[in-house]
């Protein structure tokens, strides 16, 4: 005997990404499969938080309740370069620290993206000086910036939702492109 | 009681001339020494029943580039603890020939400092066990705090001194500033 008094409520605030265009059919669906693969990557991209000073404390508001970093899919932040798709250098970085990030960054598999958050981190911000590496972009190349001293949680979101444009769109191709080799050997990474 | 003037009475009666002179400011004591004297000075100030400076709460140095002959000014930041009381011992460096005795030996933490002091002014502290940088990359061919270096990161290439109020004139739209 089935006991089902209780009134079954459904969360209807819970939104489910559109499907791709695609051709459908009885039985069948045909689309592209980079598109596919695209709404996959985008919808869980798995952070890696570099946070060296207070934008990393902004991240930490992102990633909580409020906020809430887990509605864009990137539940699991990790620690560890070898499972992440997503570098997020967050604060300033020091010369002295830029060998461990591009350490970092050269252990990321492919595909892999990097957000520069906050103005040290996009360009040494105010610290124009001897010790502090100005912007990381000249360590490794990076994907998008967000502008801030520190950056509101919003600001971080709208970096992460640009990295998903350009995780969504990207082609499947890009990663063996001759730009794209050329791009790393520009920054010493083969 | 300790107080500086009987620690300064101390000194000068045991090193005499070597004592140079002597500042108060802040309520505390900086004495000038003779910068080949620093470790018999340290070592005096350290056994003395009387003074006991055993702590050394700070290691620096200064740089004056206009005295010409003692530009870099290494300062010992003494502590006796039991009595609560600070003073300042300061050894003035010619920038050409900046040599003075490791004080590794008598205080472990002046391992580090010295290591710092190094690194930032290009102090070379004869006898330290391992003189090399550690705050700043290895790389580095300069000593940064030396005045004659500008603060702001001399290799960039995108700075645009217009936006920093150098030169230049801003522009907005109709009128200019």
């Amino acid at each position: 005997m089935i006991h089902n008094k209780r009134p079954v409520t459904h969360n209807t605030n819970v939104k489910i990404v559109d499907m791709p265009e695609g051709v459908q059919g009885e039985g069948f669906m045909a689309m592209q499969f980079s598109k596919v693969i695209g709404l996959a990557r985008k919808n869980s991209i798995w952070p890696l938080p570099f946070a060296t000073s207070c934008c990393g404390i902004e991240f930490m508001a992102t990633m909580g309740s409020t906020y809430d970093l887990s509605r864009f899919g990137s539940e699991r932040l990790a620690f560890t370069p070898r499972q992440c798709d997503l570098l997020m250098v967050m604060g300033t970085i020091s010369k002295k620290m830029a060998p461990v990030l591009r350490q970092v960054y050269i252990q990321m598999a492919e595909p892999r993206w990097v957000v520069a958050v906050g103005a040290c981190a996009s360009s040494g911000g105010i610290f124009d000086t001897y010790s502090v590496l100005q912007g990381i972009d000249q360590v490794i190349p990076v994907d998008v910036y967000v502008p801030g001293c520190p950056p509101r949680p919003e600001a971080i979101i709208d970096g992460i939702m640009r990295v998903q444009d350009l995780v969504e769109n990207e082609s499947l191709r890009r990663r063996s492109s001759p730009e794209y080799v050329e791009l790393l050997k520009s920054y010493g990474i083969s | 009681m300790l107080n500086s003037k009987f620690v300064l009475d101390k000194l000068i009666e045991k090193f005499g001339e070597s004592v140079f002179g002597y500042e108060e400011q802040f309520d505390m004591m900086a004495i000038y020494g003779d910068k080949e004297l620093n470790l018999k000075m340290l070592q005096f100030l350290y056994d003395d029943e009387d003074l006991a400076f055993r702590f050394m709460t700070d290691l620096t140095a200064i740089h004056y580039p206009n005295n010409k002959g003692e530009e870099l000014v290494v300062t010992y930041l003494l502590y006796n603890m039991p009595k609560n009381f600070h003073i300042r011992l300061k050894f003035a460096l010619d920038i050409n020939k900046p040599d003075i005795y490791t004080a590794s030996k008598l205080h472990a933490t002046a391992n580090w400092l010295e290591r710092e002091c190094y690194d930032f002014y290009g102090v070379n502290f004869v006898g330290h066990p391992n003189l090399i940088r550690v705050m700043n990359v290895d790389e580095m061919d300069y000593f940064p705090m030396r005045k004659e270096f500008p603060l702001e990161d001399q290799t960039r290439t995108d700075k645009d001194d217009e936006m920093f109020g150098r030169g230049g004139h801003f522009n907005f739209g109709k009128f200019s500033v």
